[in-house]
């Protein structure tokens, strides 16, 4: 499995590390729905081997913690966990 | 949300089995029901994937060794319900949330961090001669003295290898 593309309004390059049975990542991916952005998405857990640690290693860099969800925005600034209304902010 | 194979009925009896031993030894599960729904659906997501019950919110190494701190309920969701009022995933919730007073919000991950050990030979400079060594429930803190640990917590229902000695 690879990033998945959802299509929507170009509000830059944003990535979301999540993990498909992590029901604050559903809600993000809701919320990004809702807000008709362009996003991709990739669920960490669905992941093996090398490509999972390349996640790990990627989600790090943002987050030491690697924790569930990471958005990371125009590879510039990152939001950890279901931050309603930061994530709003930042996508308006 | 997980979709799979998961069907209703198992997320339901393990819904309900959780919820009564919650209730029983002294924890709450979030009353949103629906959310709390998906989380027992990730559960069993993980039990089917890994073979045991690991967080839901959690990366699991699928390495039970490795993994032993993030079997739900994890070692986490006790100083989380405290600090935050609910855990990591949002399943186990205090008093106030439960009450539908206080919403569930994110919680920072405690993991890799902040568990500090304690490790003190003696307490207020006092050796105490034991006729038993005392084993400590890593997830809530039950406290027994005897040969073994138990092979089930009798508090919160978690098998004996969550148990560390403590004196």
């Amino acid at each position: 499995m690879t990033k998945v593309k959802v299509a929507g309004t170009d509000k830059g390059d944003i990535m979301l590390y999540a993990l498909s049975t992590c029901v604050w990542c559903g809600k993000t991916k809701k919320l990004l729905d809702e807000l008709g952005v362009a996003y991709a998405y990739e669920d960490v857990d669905l992941l093996k081997g090398e490509e999972r640690s390349a996640a790990v290693k990627e989600i790090t860099a943002w987050n030491p913690a690697a924790s569930f969800p990471t958005l990371v925005i125009n590879n510039e600034k990152s939001i950890v966990g279901f931050k309603e209304a930061e994530i709003r902010q930042a996508l308006a | 949300m997980t979709g799979g194979n998961i069907d209703e009925a198992s997320v339901d009896r393990l819904y309900r089995q959780l919820d009564a031993d919650a209730e029983s030894g002294g924890y709450h599960l979030n009353p949103d029901r629906e959310f709390t729904r998906s989380l027992v659906e990730g559960l069993l997501v993980n039990i089917d994937r890994y073979g045991y019950q690991a967080c839901p919110c959690r990366l699991a190494s699928g390495v039970k060794e490795e993994d032993l701190d993030i079997i739900c309920p994890c070692d986490y969701r006790d100083p989380d319900v405290v600090e935050y009022g609910a855990c990591f995933c949002g399943l186990y919730v205090n008093e106030a949330i439960k009450k539908g007073e206080r919403q569930a919000e994110a919680v920072p991950e405690r993991r890799g961090r902040e568990m500090k050990e304690q490790k003190e030979e003696t307490a207020g400079g006092v050796t105490v001669r034991l006729s038993q060594p005392v084993w400590r429930c890593k997830v809530c803190g039950y406290l027994c003295a005897r040969p073994e640990a138990p092979d089930i917590c009798p508090i919160c229902k978690v098998p004996r290898e969550r148990f560390e000695r403590f004196v």
